[in-house]
C-alpha cells in the first residue's frame, strides 16, 4: 500500500505512515463491526443451545439488537464511585480495548497482507496478550470496591497461569514451523499433512497441542467454562461491577475482540490461516481472507458451544489444570516434538 | 525523520516515567508508571534494532514480572508517613547506593566507549549478521558459543525454583483436597449398593 500512496507524489515515510493509518483503519472498523455481530451470534448460538429464541426484535431477526445495546449504553450516564481511584479507574476499560486490537496487527489475513509483517510475529503476540490482565486488574484495584478487588487479584494470577503453558504449545509450533513470522507459519502449513491437509492440527503430534490451545484460549480470554473473574454467582460482575455506560461497553467490546483474536490464532497456528484447509488447486480460487474469515467463525461457534453447554470451573480446578496437567504436558510435548524433529532430519 | 520522533518520544516518556515511578506517593501508580518506563524501553530497543530483546522485555517483565509486583502492592496496606519518617537516617544510604550505581553507569558507557566492550557497533546499532534475523543470531550463539553459560543460568533458575518451593512448601493433612485421580477411578458397582429393604426396617451401611 505504501508504494501506491508514493505513485501519488508523497515522499517514502509520508506514503508509509499514511498506508500504516489506513491499514490500522482497515482492520480496526471491520473489526469492531464483527465484535458487534459477533456478540448477536454468541447470544443467538446460546439460545439455541438453552431453545430460547434469543434476540429477535430490534431488526429483521434481531440482527441490530448489539446496535441497540450499544446505543443504550451509549446514552447512559458514566457513574464514577466516590471512593474510586478516578484516573485508573477511566484509563483500565481504554486499555482492555485497545489492547485487544493491538494484536490484530499481525494476523495474516492473505498472503503478504498483514499490517505489521514482523520476523517476531508470535512474540508480540505472546506480548500484548499479557497486556490484557491490566485492564482488568487495574479496574478491580481502582474501584476500590471488594469483589472487582477479588476478581483482579484471579484474573492476574488465571492468566498468568495459563500463558506459560500457552508459550510452551507455541514453542512447538515455531519449531515445526522454524518461524516467529505468522505469515511463514501460515505457509509452512502448505500440505503439511500427507501433502494433502493445511494445518498443523492435522499432524498427530501436534493435535493434542491444539487441543490444549483451544482451552487455554478460554482461560486465557476468561470465557466460560474459565469466566472465573465475572462469575456472577460469587462476584457480582467481577471487575466490571463498578462500571457504567461507555466505559462498561468497551470490556464489553475489548472481551469479544480478545474472543475473535484467540479464534483467530487458532486458525492460523493450527489450521493454516488463509490456506484452504486441503491443497487442492480449485480451492485456492476462493480468496484467503475468505477461508480465515469461516475458521474464524468456526472457532467462535466452538467457543459459544462450549459456553453454553461446559458448567463453571472452581478456582482450585482451575489452577490444577493449568499447573499440573497443561503445564508438564506441554512442556513433555516441546521434548517430544523437538526429539521427533531432530531424529526425522527436520532441521538439517 | 520518524525514527528521530519516536526516539524522543520513547527516550523521554521512559525517563519521565521511570522520574515518577520514583516520586509518585501511591505505590500501586509507581508500578504502572514502571510498567509504562519498561514499555518504552522496549520501544527504544527495536529502534536499535534489537526486536527480540524488546519482545521478551515486554513478555518477561510487563508480562509476568510486573504483574505479579502489582498483585503484592495492591494487596499491602501502606501507611505513608512512617515511610517517610525514615527519609533523613536512611538518605546517606541511598545517596552512597545512588553514587555506586552512577559510577557503574559512568564505568560502563566509558569502557564502551573507549572499545574495550565489544558489545554491537560504537554507534549504538546492535551488531546483527548480515542476513539473519534477531533470533537466528541469537539462537546461533547462545546454543554454540556461550552453551555452557546458557545451561549453568538455567540450572541457578533450577536450584532457585527449588529453593522458593522447599522454603514455602508445608505439609498439611487437615485439608481435603480433591484428587482427580481417585474420582475419575470411582466405578458405579463399587460406589452404590442395590439393597431391598424390607417394609418398617431401615438400612443399615
Amino acid at each position: 500500500m505504501t508504494a501506491f500512496f508514493q505513485t501519488l507524489g508523497m515522499s517514502f515515510e509520508w506514503a508509509w505512515f499514511v498506508a500504516t493509518i489506513c491499514g490500522i483503519l482497515l482492520i480496526a472498523l471491520p473489526l469492531l463491526l464483527g465484535v458487534a455481530m459477533i456478540i448477536y451470534a454468541d447470544r443467538k448460538i446460546w439460545a439455541a443451545m438453552a431453545l430460547r429464541r434469543g434476540p429477535n426484535v430490534v431488526g429483521p431477526f434481531g440482527l441490530l439488537q448489539s446496535f441497540a445495546d450499544g446505543l443504550k449504553v451509549f446514552l447512559q450516564e458514566t457513574i464514577v464511585p466516590s471512593a474510586a481511584n478516578k484516573g485508573i479507574f477511566l484509563i483500565a476499560p481504554v486499555v482492555t480495548f485497545t489492547v485487544a486490537l493491538l494484536a490484530w496487527a499481525v494476523i495474516p489475513f492473505n498472503s503478504g497482507a498483514v499490517l505489521a509483517d514482523i520476523n517476531v510475529g508470535l512474540l508480540y503476540v505472546l506480548a500484548i496478550s499479557s497486556l490484557g490482565v491490566y485492564g482488568t486488574v487495574m479496574a478491580g484495584w481502582a474501584s476500590n470496591s471488594k469483589y472487582p478487588f477479588f476478581s483482579a487479584m484471579r484474573a492476574s494470577a488465571q492468566m498468568i497461569s495459563y500463558e506459560v503453558s500457552i508459550g510452551f504449545i507455541l514453542i512447538c509450533v515455531v519449531l515445526w514451523a522454524g518461524t516467529f513470522n505468522l505469515n511463514d507459519i501460515v505457509k509452512a502449513q502448505q500440505g503439511h499433512v500427507l501433502g494433502l491437509f493445511n494445518g498443523f492440527a492435522f499432524n498427530p503430534l501436534l493435535f493434542p497441542m491444539w487441543v490444549m490451545f483451544l482451552i487455554s484460549g478460554m482461560a486465557e480470554t476468561q470465557r466460560a467454562p474459565f469466566d472465573l473473574t465475572e462469575a456472577e454467582s460469587e462476584l457480582v460482575a467481577g471487575y466490571q461491577t463498578e462500571y457504567s455506560s461507555m466505559a462498561f461497553a468497551a470490556y464489553w467490546l475489548g472481551e469479544y475482540a480478545n474472543v475473535l483474536l484467540m479464534c483467530a490464532l487458532n486458525a492460523t497456528l493450527f489450521f493454516g490461516g488463509w490456506l484452504p484447509p486441503l491443497d487442492i488447486p480449485v480451492l485456492y480460487l476462493v480468496p484467503g481472507f475468505v477461508w480465515l474469515l469461516l475458521k474464524i467463525l468456526f472457532f467462535f461457534f466452538v467457543f459459544s458451544w462450549v459456553k453454553a453447554t461446559v458448567p463453571r470451573y472452581r478456582y482450585d480446578q482451575l489452577m490444577r489444570l493449568g499447573w499440573k496437567v497443561f503445564l508438564p504436558v506441554s512442556l513433555g510435548f516441546v521434548v517430544l516434538v523437538s526429539g521427533y524433529l531432530m531424529a526425522t532430519g527436520h532441521f538439517a | 525523520m520518524i525514527h528521530v520522533i519516536a526516539f524522543y518520544l520513547f527516550a523521554v516518556m521512559t525517563v519521565g516515567s521511570g522520574a515518577i515511578t520514583i516520586l509518585s506517593r501511591n505505590p500501586v501508580h509507581s508500578v504502572l508508571w514502571l510498567i509504562l518506563a519498561f514499555f518504552n524501553a522496549a520501544g527504544l530497543m527495536i529502534l536499535v534494532g534489537a526486536e527480540f530483546i524488546a519482545m521478551l522485555l515486554v513478555i518477561v517483565y510487563v508480562g509476568a514480572v510486573a504483574v505479579l509486583f502489582l498483585f503484592v502492592v495492591m494487596m499491602l496496606d501502606i501507611d505513608f508517613a512512617e515511610l517517610r519518617a525514615g527519609f533523613v537516617r536512611y538518605f546517606p544510604f541511598g545517596a552512597l547506593v545512588a553514587i555506586v550505581l552512577l559510577a557503574e553507569i559512568v564505568l560502563g558507557i566509558g569502557a564502551y566507549r573507549a572499545g574495550a566492550l565489544r558489545l554491537g557497533t560504537p554507534d549504538g546499532t546492535a551488531a546483527t549478521p548480515a542476513g539473519a534475523s534477531n533470533i537466528e543470531a541469537i539462537g546461533a550463539l547462545l546454543y554454540t558459543r556461550y552453551l555452557f553459560l546458557f545451561e549453568a543460568a538455567g540450572v541457578v533458575l533450577l536450584v532457585a525454583m527449588i529453593g522458593a518451593i522447599v522454603l514455602t512448601h508445608r505439609q498439611r493433612t487437615d485439608v481435603r483436597g480433591q484428587k482427580v485421580s481417585k474420582q475419575i477411578a470411582r466405578r458405579p458397582d463399587e460406589a452404590t449398593v442395590n439393597v431391598k429393604p424390607e417394609v418398617g426396617k431401615g438400612v443399615s451401611l
